[in-house]
């Protein structure tokens, strides 16, 4: 069985697009619904109606926001079936349930409530309706949790073990998938980014308002929870970021050295590559500027924990194919002659490296029969792009670092009530809009590209992943998402801009000298 | 009985119960998609049916995804071989799932005439095309699909996507959309008023008719297909795989089960009847909340039929007869099964208790005057 590689590159492609798209509308789901049922609870607790419109004026943006975030999480669900059919099979068993679970506990929460949040403001009493908005908020926050078990599962693979008589990976430890601790690290992270992008939302809307003198009561409530909420999650995102990276500095070595585009083993603690180019050639990192100790401390947390280099693991690598070889040649025995007592002890002993040897599908279909070069080859396919990750990882942390600041800012002037005082700032804010769009688009590369050649790590190659299904039809449904997903980009743009330029559809309250100008137009 | 062949018939019932989820649940949003040009003849008309779905249409879709998410962690090699095969019919069925969605919250956000008709038939496709698709892949189902596993239990599939659309499938798929036009009339019954109802009315006596004559009609022409039949298999509890039995293909097999288990003729009889019933109840002044309840029970009545007349099939090869997927070997591993159960058995009460709580605050009709009072938070 060899696979089409095309249809390989295209399901990735597809994959790839279609998440980063669905990512478009999550990460302002996930903030905007806390800062929702923040809003509102201000409302219920101090009775002032301008905290009831807020929420309604914010809750419209948020709607328009949520339908493409629920009609494009439709698409992920189906393409685990659709283009990596194999993986489906091969991992189901523990993938599927964290998905099922999503929608049980977390999908229905949210998506029931969601209705009664905009249709029952007349029919709920007050606190009836926050207790909407709260639900609807923690289902929203549940279902990152729960996809984010499953991602976890992918980076690093507990509590499953490879059974021979099904041919696919089984759950052996629930519990251990469930409290996976890259999984609890990269979920925290990952709805901390979602909060810090509703808040720079919030916050750059109402830095538009106040520039242009308009609903100022509404633009200096919502900046000012904005500046709170999104100082606080942007620290949150960053220690949480690092979190991630002792996490995977644990259990995923080669995306670590690939990120830092660290060649050898550097004696510990390792220094940080601030910046640098680095060489694919000579595997060097030229001009780069290094920080000492840093990435050692982050890593391991130790003064002596080795973070190792990306030529150390690709030896290593080597060793895993021929362990794995061992396994799947035993595999093959037991197959024909279940009660082979040696094949069997064989593979036990060498079962966890069985995903090594997969690898050299690509280069032999009997995988037993690989030579020297072959099972070289194999293991320098475990090095993930290391150009992409370098950079992309880079800007990620440099975005993360500028947050604080901004929120941070605007968090002093806002405790000062001088929200207004410095235009630039304000300018400054309503253009960082996409930047937490793109500091979370990038987290993911890094995330799944420093995955690769992986789809579980360690466990089932990419390659191997995909449907066996004729590269046309990927073709065609490339091409129907594209086309389908611009016009809904166009619309969901142009309805949002809209909207906002309609502002809240209440009457200003005549204050401040911007408003009178205004008026006076 | 062991605990794994349990698990297996357990999640095969709730396999059953999520199908009939769906089809009720999300079911009625899809109908009422499919008879607003019929019954809303203007705009305030057309408003008025989109907002009576408006609230609720959300929630309903995530039977469709829990649907989805349960099949693959319950039946992974189902997920995988349905999905993939059908590769083509489902880009459609996405695709016309996502105008869903977007219909619903955009139409009304502008006033043209031009964007409002441009989403009212994206939203008419929106419901027309999933209520089509999904009963040609039942039709689909019953006759067989062309596919076939290697040693690797890699699946490889041979049809076409032309292929789906066979004259039975096709009749499947007309079952399906009558079926789905009804329970959307039924709701339209309950939650419109005045000239709107009537329509609603009318179409739904139509097309309950038309379910009836459709569905006995697909009954006998089933009879004479070829079906499938278990002669060998590794055991009721035995690891998950489809390459451990042998199976043959039979003339009229469809009908074993009945033959087999006459009870299970209360399936079928169940179809008939409730869409009788719902031709009946629909027009009556008092008894319309009971329509919905008719029409709901011969949608399970028509679901329960394809999967008794299966059973223990779940999705037959006609390529390669042994590569069919069972009950009894196409599950996952008991743990997940039971991790499942659990799982289901704490949060499926709980979703059942505040959706009812949730239809109970939003009861009554839906009116043109409900819309002009709160024109932003309405569709």
């Amino acid at each position: 069985m060899v696979t089409n590689m095309d249809v390989v590159q295209l399901s990735r492609l597809q994959f790839g697009l279609t998440a980063m798209y669905h990512f478009l509308f999550v990460p302002l789901t996930l903030g905007l619904s806390v800062l929702l049922a923040i809003m509102e609870s201000i409302y219920v607790t101090t009775g002032r109606t301008i905290w009831r419109d807020m929420t309604r004026f914010w809750g419209t943006l948020f709607g328009i926001n949520f339908a493409l975030g629920v009609a494009t999480g439709l698409t992920m669900e189906f393409e685990f079936g659709t283009n990596w059919a194999y993986y489906a099979h091969y991992v189901g068993d523990i993938f599927g349930a964290p998905l099922a679970i999503e929608g049980l506990m977390a999908f229905f929460l949210e998506a029931t409530f969601i209705g009664l949040f905009f249709f029952g403001w007349k029919r709920l009493t007050r606190v009836q309706h926050l207790a909407t908005t709260v639900l609807m908020a923690l289902g929203t926050n549940l279902s990152a949790l729960w996809i984010l078990i499953a991602n976890g599962w992918m980076q690093y693979p507990v509590g499953a073990r490879f059974n021979i008589a099904t041919m696919r990976m089984e759950v052996t430890d629930f519990y251990a998938v469930l409290f996976n601790p890259v999984a609890q690290a990269k979920f925290v992270h990952t709805v901390s980014a979602g909060y810090v992008t509703g808040s720079m939302f919030v916050l750059s809307v109402s830095a538009f308002y106040l520039l242009r003198g308009r609903y100022r009561g509404l633009a200096i409530r919502s900046m000012t929870i904005a500046a709170s909420f999104g100082l606080a999650s942007a620290l949150s995102v960053v220690v949480l970021g690092d979190e991630s990276g002792y996490m995977a500095g644990l259990n995923q070595k080669m995306k670590i050295a690939a990120i830092e585009a660290m060649w050898q083993t550097e004696p510990a603690p390792a220094s940080f590559t601030v910046i640098g180019i680095p060489n694919i050639d000579t595997h060097e990192t030229d001009d780069a500027i290094r920080v000492p100790w840093v990435l050692g401390l982050i890593a391991t947390r130790s003064l002596h924990g080795q973070v190792e280099g990306i030529d150390n693991l690709v030896s290593q690598a080597e060793l895993q194919i021929k362990s794995g070889m061992i396994a799947y040649g035993a595999m093959q025995t037991l197959r024909a002659h279940p009660d082979d007592a040696t094949a069997r002890a064989a593979f036990n002993a060498h079962v966890d490296d069985l995903g090594y040897a997969l690898l050299l599908k690509r280069y032999t279909p009997n995988v037993t029969d690989a030579g020297e070069d072959q099972i070289a080859n194999a293991a320098l396919d475990t090095i993930p792009p290391v150009m992409p990750l370098f950079f992309t990882f880079r800007i990620m942390v440099a975005l993360g670092f500028y947050f604080i600041a901004l929120f941070g800012t605007m968090f002093v002037l806002a405790s000062r009530r001088n929200l207004e005082r410095h235009r630039w700032l304000l300018h400054v804010c309503l253009w960082s809009l996409p930047l937490p769009w793109i500091a979370a688009e990038l987290g993911w590369v890094v995330a799944e590209v420093g995955r690769q050649p992986w789809t579980i790590d360690g466990v089932l190659p990419t390659f191997l992943s995909v449907s066996s299904v004729p590269a046309w039809n990927v073709w065609i449904s490339i091409a129907g998402f594209v086309l389908f997903y611009s016009v809904l980009a166009v619309v969901e743009v142009y309805l949002m801009v809209r909207t906002i330029r309609q502002g809240p559809g209440m009457t200003p309250r005549p204050a401040g000298p911007a408003i009178a100008a205004v008026a006076a137009e | 009985m062991t605990e794994y062949e349990f698990l297996r018939l357990l999640w095969w019932a709730v396999l059953g119960v999520l199908l009939i989820g769906i089809a009720v649940m999300d079911g009625f949003d899809m109908g009422t998609a499919i008879l607003l040009p019929v019954v809303g003849h203007t705009d305030m008309q057309r408003r008025v049916v989109i907002n009576t779905v408006g609230p609720v249409w959300e929630g309903n879709q995530v039977w469709l995804i829990l649907g989805g998410g349960a099949i693959f962690a319950a039946w992974p090699p189902l997920y995988a071989v349905a999905f993939s095969g059908f590769y083509l019919a489902m880009l459609l069925l996405l695709l016309s799932l996502i105008l869903r969605p977007v219909g619903f919250k955009y139409r009304s956000k502008l006033e043209g005439t031009r964007w409002r008709t441009t989403w009212d038939t994206a939203l008419f496709l929106g419901g027309l095309v999933p209520a089509l698709v999904f009963g040609v892949a039942f039709g689909n189902t019953l006759q067989g699909v062309p596919f076939r596993f290697d040693d690797t239990l890699r699946m490889t599939y041979t049809g076409t996507l032309f292929e789906l659309f066979n004259p039975f499938a096709l009749l499947c798929g007309l079952v399906s959309v009558a079926m789905l036009t009804m329970h959307g009339a039924t709701w339209l019954a309950c939650k419109t008023e005045g000239v709107v109802r009537r329509r609603a009315q009318h179409a739904g006596i139509i097309a309950a008719l038309v379910l009836a004559v459709l569905f006995i009609l697909g009954g006998v022409w089933a009879a004479r297909l070829d079906g499938y039949v278990l002669q060998s298999f590794a055991g009721v509890d035995a690891p998950s795989n489809p390459l451990t039995k042998h199976v043959v293909r039979q003339a009229g097999a469809l009908m074993n089960n009945y033959a087999a288990e006459p009870w299970t003729k209360a399936a079928p009889a169940i179809g008939i009847a409730g869409a009788l019933l719902t031709a009946l109840l629909v027009s009556l002044r008092r008894l319309r909340g009971l329509a919905f309840v008719a029409s709901g029970l011969s949608i399970a009545g028509v679901i329960a039929t394809a999967g008794v007349s299966l059973f223990p099939f779940l999705l037959p090869s006609s390529l390669d007869p042994d590569s069919s997927l069972t009950v009894w070997d196409a599950s996952s591993s008991a743990t997940t099964l039971l991790v499942m159960t659990v799982a289901t058995a704490i949060f499926l009460p709980i979703v059942l208790a505040y959706t009812a709580w949730v239809y109970r605050v939003l009861r009554g009709p839906v009116t043109a005057a409900d819309i002009e009072a709160d024109p932003h938070m309405t569709y």
